[in-house]
């Protein structure tokens, strides 16, 4: 049944019918509408499970971390430095193969102070070993939600919900709920093969000497390029349950004889295309969006982009010093490609900075301006800087010279 | 990654044999004379097989596994240095939601509990978990090679509080962990020495029968950070509580209501003398004549503050501990 919920609240009712046993929680914005909705949840008897108020996101992760080890479908939510406070909470959670779900309502890091959404957290723990799945609009993060609780168990690997602050968690739209039975029959008991017993002693966490420690990263790294297949798997069978899917790794959308291609991961690919139906003037452009950024689709995003001149890699995070994060990686996946499109890379939307339809217009121009742009951030407004700060060098006005 | 133990016997066997029940079994690497290897088994020996075990990362952590060993014989899990008191929280959290009795215990050193881990520690007990913590004390940054914690008593020399010239070892003085535990309306919080086995024995019970947070600190000596001869481990820990710098107490929702009386003090000199930690404190100036007044004035007020000072026969004291742990109620 559709009903108007604001992304949060559909987000927390997701949570609660996949019957967590521990919720950790800690307040940060823009998550926090998550916690307060599972607590009242819990409040009124409409959940049962133990619900634990932490003093840090360091101890929300270990709490989920301590749960799940213990046997319990675990759940938390954070976002920014809250994900940055967990940080090796969360390469230890995946080290240690424990399954859990956490949201991250993405947003940007300090400094400057930002509440605002970007996608620079979750991309400061890319390499911790969690998937990472983006959801595009809250319809997706109710379901992606309930995915990744299957995603998780049938893995033994951590998976973050990565859904963009306010303009995801803060809106209201209107979601189709699932009802209990049809999550209960797509997600089994939780059910932990080397839970913490007394009758069947494990000993978990323990050091490992250069001997081992190269085996256990070639096999979490297996892993997690392995679940590619439980990812694809769950939204498959989630669809045939509820109707909806989600994409599976990568959701591809327009013209099959576009030239021109446009990456990007998130709620932005909403925007873009409108834009596209808004401006039937310019060229319909392949809309490309990753919905798994860990494992990295690298063998669907080549046949996403065959056939493509061009791609712009538009991104909400970048790596000071080098290019965006997601545009280097479409470029190692499309390296030594034949025929393979020329990459565009630019961030955009950044500590909240509004996306309008016209970035539409501004990428399709991208990708057929002669220049390569390595990597720029779009719409900086140089005026706004003393001179000394401007570094017109590295604005996408002024692009590395053409590589063709 | 996990190393498994198979156990044959049911837990109803094991409970029935619980003085016997052994959690933490040889074939460790701890040093010669560790007192927190001997700490870790009379705690796990004492709070029986229906255990699950949180290690904050330290010495215990680090001589107690390598893949593919372990010396555990209880479900144990090593995450992070710092969130002993969180990983314990979310264990006991998952153990009630699912209906499963079993208690869990925190361990950690005194870096893992004073310092970086205090913080979980402190939202762990706020919150009221049903978990055992127990803090293994010997006084400094073992495992990393002897820097001084919070929990290093003053003038110790470490190799970040270093004896020399123009200092006598560390400027600060030992953090008073106990009464700050104690402060968060603590059902039950007490300290305890290796050198007391029978004392420890009884305050881990004590501890499992709560429901509820429970904090145990155990002073065990590290001959290596210490520097003193490692059969000797027991000898000093003994003499730091007949001196009274280490007064073995038990706090009741922040009320004393325990104690071990001593009968004969010892002059704190006897127990700094034994250790190469003090030694920069028998040189031939005043300052160091004035840092030995010093700590056995910290001693003495110790003994006043707690009412330490036993007079006559007593089964619980310095001397009568050790008696009672050699004879017939041993396991009383």
């Amino acid at each position: 049944m559709r009903q108007a919920l604001e992304g949060s609240q559909a987000i927390a009712r997701a949570v609660a019918l996949c019957r967590p046993n521990v919720v950790s929680a800690y307040p940060i914005t823009p998550q926090t509408h998550i916690v307060e909705n599972i607590a009242k949840l819990v409040a009124d008897g409409e959940l049962k499970c133990e619900y634990v108020s932490v003093e840090s996101e360091h101890s929300a992760a270990s709490v989920a971390l301590g749960a799940a080890a213990a046997g319990a479908r675990a759940y938390t939510a954070s976002a920014s430095q809250g994900i940055l406070l967990m940080c090796e909470v969360l390469y230890d959670i995946a080290g240690l193969r424990i399954p859990m779900v956490l949201t991250c309502a993405n947003r940007a890091v300090s400094a400057p102070l930002s509440i605002w959404n970007d996608h620079q957290d979750s991309m400061a723990v890319r390499d911790a070993g969690w998937i990472q799945l983006f959801c595009a609009d809250n319809q997706e993060a109710v379901d992606t939600t309930i995915q990744a609780f299957r995603i998780t168990q049938d893995t033994d690997l951590p998976v973050m919900v990565c859904v963009d602050g306010f303009t995801l968690t803060h809106t209201l739209e209107p979601i189709d709920l699932p009802t209990q039975d049809q999550v209960d029959d797509f997600l089994p008991p939780f059910v932990f093969a080397r839970a913490l017993d007394p009758r069947k002693p494990l000993s978990i966490g323990t050091l490992a000497t250069p001997e081992w420690f190269t085996e256990a990263r070639h096999s979490h790294h297996g892993a997690v390029l392995a679940a590619s297949d439980a990812i694809v798997a769950a939204d498959r069978d989630w669809q045939q349950l509820s109707g909806r899917g989600c994409g599976g790794l990568l959701q591809v959308d327009g013209p099959e004889d576009a030239r021109i291609g446009i990456l990007c991961m998130g709620s932005v690919v909403g925007t873009l295309q409108d834009a596209r139906e808004a401006m039937p003037a310019l060229p319909s452009a392949r809309i490309i969006r990753l919905r798994s950024f860990r494992p990295f689709p690298a063998q669907a995003l080549r046949e996403a982009c065959s056939g493509l001149d061009q791609v712009v890699v538009l991104e909400r995070a970048l790596s000071p010093g080098a290019t965006g994060i997601v545009g280097a990686e479409v470029r190692a996946a499309l390296y030594g490609v034949a025929n393979a499109p020329r990459v565009q890379n630019v961030a955009a939307g950044l500590g909240g900075r509004d996306m309008p339809l016209t970035l539409y217009a501004q990428l399709i121009e991208l990708a057929q301006a002669a220049a390569t742009t390595d990597f720029a951030i779009l719409d900086v407004e140089l005026d706004k800087l003393p001179a000394e700060d401007r570094y017109p060098e590295a604005a996408v006005a002024a692009v590395s010279g053409d590589r063709s | 990654m996990s190393a498994t133990t198979e156990v044959s016997v049911s837990l109803a066997e094991l409970r029935e044999n619980q003085p016997r029940f052994q959690g933490f079994v040889g074939g460790h690497r701890a040093c010669v004379g560790c007192g927190q290897a001997l700490a870790a088994r009379l705690v796990t020996e004492s709070a029986g097989p229906d255990v699950a075990v949180a290690n904050a990362t330290g010495c215990l952590e680090v001589f107690s596994t390598a893949w593919p060993d372990s010396a555990w014989r209880v479900p144990w899990l090593h995450s992070l240095f710092e969130n002993a008191g969180a990983i314990a929280s979310g264990m006991e959290a998952a153990f009630k939601a699912r209906g499963q009795s079993t208690k869990v215990l925190a361990f950690a050193g005194d870096g893992g509990t004073f310092d970086i881990g205090f913080q979980s520690l402190s939202g762990m007990i706020e919150r009221n978990h049903n978990v055992l913590y127990v803090c293994y004390d010997n006084e400094a940054y073992m495992n990393t090679g002897v820097q001084r914690s919070s929990s290093t008593p003053h003038a110790a020399s470490t190799t970040t509080s270093p004896a020399g010239r123009e200092r006598l070892g560390k400027r600060h003085m030992k953090k008073d962990i106990l009464q700050i535990v104690a402060a968060h309306h603590m059902p039950y919080a007490a300290t305890a020495s290796v050198a007391y086995p029978s004392d420890l024995r009884k305050k881990v019970r004590r501890a499992m029968e709560i429901e509820g947070s429970t904090f145990l600190l155990v002073h065990s000596p590290c001959p290596l950070g210490w520097r003193h001869d490692g059969a000797k481990s027991i000898e000093v820990a003994r003499l730091a509580v007949t001196t009274g710098l280490v007064p073995i107490i038990e706090l009741e929702r922040g009320a004393l209501t325990g104690s071990m009386p001593i009968r004969e003090q010892r002059p704190v000199v006897d127990y700094l003398r034994a250790q190469g930690r003090f030694q920069h404190l028998f040189a031939d100036s005043a300052e160091a004549r004035e840092e030995l007044e010093h700590i056995q004035a910290l001693a003495d007020y110790n003994i006043e503050r707690y009412s330490l000072r036993g007079t006559g026969a007593d089964a619980r004291d310095t001397e009568g501990a050790d008696t009672v742990s050699r004879g017939g109620v041993r396991w009383a």
